[in-house]
């Protein structure tokens, strides 16, 4: 669906489904250098299965208008204003309780907004989360001035293992050369200004520790980008919070553990969802 | 050290698409001659026939053993997913069925298979889709072809009978022009001698049947989407970015932003044209791939040796391989295809049809038969079989002569193969 917010073009995949009143909301918010579709896998069952889905591009990305938000701060006031425009735009007022998940840099954007406290939000889902995220300097310089080798980089440690069963959208596809063909699909400088973003943001583990919400902890194994060790402070952080602290593991998965296991990932959200949304 | 992007091509050639099968711990890839998989729940199987899980139904949509085949060429091809299909026809028709329909309107390159352009030229006009052929090397001819309602620009890598050497970074810069994509014909050059997406072209397919598989054994197709088109940006193909009816109203290039287009071909086309590839064939070509660059170096290394001889023969007037200084597109074959142009090539007896009917006739080793891609040197001649029909007149029209042969060189000893063309040769002028 299309809306807009801020008056600029916004999009989000809802599933196959139109949004309902009535349903509990489940925001999926991507990750650097992608778009709404890493998501396939899980926004359509879940979109058939009880849930309204808002799969968001974020701006700068797939098909919401730019330019690229330069602070996690920012981009979690975009997803907690587009949750409300998108709502608007099918007359459902207020909105329905939700969860917000998010994947590597969308995770820390999930995370920084569970600090807003929309009322509307009930937990938050972090996936392949890393706090702080910080990025190595040769990654940083590759995104600045050759983004085809940081592409190539990103891509060979996002996964684990030559190949990923069942394929991703289905049998026949390459996981692999989809996800380099989607990095390229983005502008040119959205890149360098996700991982500043991400290298940048510093209130990670202070929000880990405040969480106002249930958090679901989705970390994979085999993980080189985001290793569940960089996720383990703020996991104990979480745990030391008031909220309940869920944490599953998926073992042998990369990065992209939305498209390597998907079957693992929905799985573990549609176990999780109802504990956390009645 | 530069960064590593990828596994090697002889690495995908053996392991992409297949892990050891968990339920055995089978190594090679089992064949799965079964229909249907059974579903774990009612829920499952729900999710499955829409798309909301990943899996397989039914083995006229997908079957695990065809599965690893189109990973893997996927793989070898830099392609986000490929699609197997019963013959190279079918993949041809496949890729031309999901993106055009009545009134649409195809360019393409006129050096092409006789069944390309039966299924062009005949078929597919009386289904609505019409096509306008061109000289391949002239791009003010592509350019002046195109329509308001061009959906497609088609050549094959390497042209028939020819070998004309497409310029695909020339023709898919036409067709990115009018916001339309580039399909091309690889068979004769496989991953290992081009990747057609790394000039520009959309679309690649092969007719499995000939050197991916190698041996002459099973018939079979493959298409590959590079995911680098834009359908959305082209803004001429609702079949791919506006709901579907006969699949849940499904947006394609929603719901996928990089394989809008073989998630159509498999769940419109595959699903009801039905040219699904077997698992037994499968299996077939997967033998054949895991061999591929062993086999392509020596098919070329032969098909070399091959050519220069001819070439010095005072029986021949001609031959058409792009290896050879004299080809018209040896300059352009050299950039493209650094690792040879191949194993087929055509070459001129300065004879008379009977001469060139003595020729073939009388040789050992070569099998007179249609097909290319072969383990077996193959030969064919086009006057007296193929193009029979035709008087010397047509036949030069279309570019072959009474006199014209076409080899498909094999992975004999190149000495024996050679030695067998010689005595032929003298038969020939006898």
């Amino acid at each position: 669906m299309r809306f807009t917010v801020d008056g600029r073009q916004a999009y989000a995949y809802t599933g196959g489904r139109p949004l309902r009143a009535g349903q509990p909301l489940v925001v999926l918010v991507h990750g650097a250098q992608h778009d709404h579709s890493v998501w396939a896998m899980q926004s359509r069952y879940l979109a058939h299965h009880g849930y309204s889905i808002l799969a968001l591009d974020l701006p700068g990305h797939g098909r919401s208008a730019g330019p690229a938000l330069e602070t996690m701060e920012a981009l979690a006031q975009w997803v907690c204003a587009a949750v409300e425009r998108a709502c608007d735009a099918v007359g459902i007022e207020p909105v329905p309780a939700g969860v917000i998940a998010g994947h590597s840099m969308g995770a820390l954007v999930a995370l920084e907004a569970s600090a807003q406290k929309p009322e509307w939000l009930k937990a938050v889902a972090l996936l392949a989360i890393a706090v702080p995220m910080g990025v190595s300097d040769q990654l940083l310089e590759a995104a600045a001035s050759n983004e085809g080798r940081a592409f190539d980089m990103i891509n060979f440690w996002s996964s684990a293992g030559i190949n990923h069963h069942p394929g991703t959208p289905g049998p026949g596809f390459s996981t692999y050369i989809q996800n380099r063909r989607l990095m390229e699909r983005q502008a040119a400088g959205v890149l360098l200004t996700d991982f500043t973003a991400c290298n940048n943001y510093v209130a990670g583990l202070d929000r880990a520790g405040a969480l106002p919400v249930p958090v679901l902890f989705l970390l994979a194994g085999s993980d080189q980008m985001t290793p569940p060790k960089a996720a383990r402070k703020a996991l104990e952080a979480a745990k030391a919070s008031a909220a309940p602290v869920t944490h599953i593991a998926v073992p042998g998965s990369g990065h992209n553990l939305l498209a390597e296991h998907p079957d693992e990932t929905l799985n573990a959200l549609r176990q999780w969802l109802p504990t956390v949304l009645g | 050290m530069s960064q590593k992007d990828y596994y090697g091509m002889d690495t995908l050639a053996v392991h992409a698409g297949a892990s050891p099968e968990p339920g055995t711990g089978a190594r090679a890839t089992p064949i799965y001659l079964t229909t249907s998989f059974v579903f774990p729940d009612s829920d499952h199987a729900a999710a499955l026939f829409n798309m909301e899980r990943s899996g397989h139904v039914y083995s006229r949509l997908s079957n695990p053993t065809v599965s690893v085949l189109e990973e893997r060429i996927a793989a070898l091809e830099r392609g986000v997913g490929g699609i197997a299909t019963a013959s190279g026809q079918a993949a041809l028709h496949l890729a031309i069925a999901t993106i055009a329909g009545a009134g649409s309107h195809i360019v393409a390159s006129r050096a092409l298979y006789g069944g390309s352009h039966n299924l062009l030229h005949f078929t597919l006009r009386r289904f609505g889709i019409t096509t306008t052929f061109v000289d391949p090397r002239d791009g003010a001819a592509w350019r002046a072809a195109l329509q308001p309602n061009t959906r497609l620009l088609f050549g094959e890598t390497l042209g028939n009978p020819g070998l004309d050497v497409m310029d695909i970074e020339m023709v898919s810069a036409i067709a990115h022009e009018h916001k339309v994509p580039l399909l091309v014909d690889s068979t004769f050059t496989t991953p290992y001698l081009i990747r057609p997406f790394e000039h520009g072209a959309d679309l690649v397919y092969h007719s499995a049947t000939k050197f991916l598989c190698g041996h002459g054994t099973v018939m079979g197709g493959l298409i590959v989407d590079s995911g680098r088109f834009d359908w959305d940006a082209s803004g001429k193909f609702p079949e791919l970015t506006e709901p579907y009816d006969g699949f849940h109203s499904m947006v394609f290039s929603e719901e996928s932003t990089v394989a809008a287009f073989l998630l159509r071909a498999r769940r419109e086309g595959l699903r009801d044209f039905g040219a699904c590839m077997s698992p037994m064939s499968a299996f077939q070509i997967l033998q054949g791939v895991e061999t591929l660059s062993l086999r392509m170096s020596r098919h070329v290394e032969n098909a070399r040796k091959v050519a220069s001889c001819l070439q010095a023969h005072p029986l021949v007037s001609k031959v058409a391989y792009p290896d050879l200084e004299s080809h018209p597109d040896h300059a352009l074959a050299q950039r493209l295809m650094p690792r040879g142009c191949g194993a087929v090539f055509s070459f001129d007896l300065k004879v008379d049809r009977a001469g060139g009917r003595r020729f073939v006739e009388s040789l050992e080793i070569f099998s007179h038969l249609a097909n290319v891609g072969d383990a077996r040197s193959l030969v064919i001649h086009p006057a007296s079989t193929t193009h029979f029909r035709m008087d010397a007149d047509a036949l030069r029209e279309a570019g072959i002569g009474e006199g014209t042969l076409r080899l498909s060189i094999g992975l004999e000893d190149a000495d024996d193969l050679v030695d067998d063309l010689k005595r032929a040769l003298k038969k020939a002028a006898s």
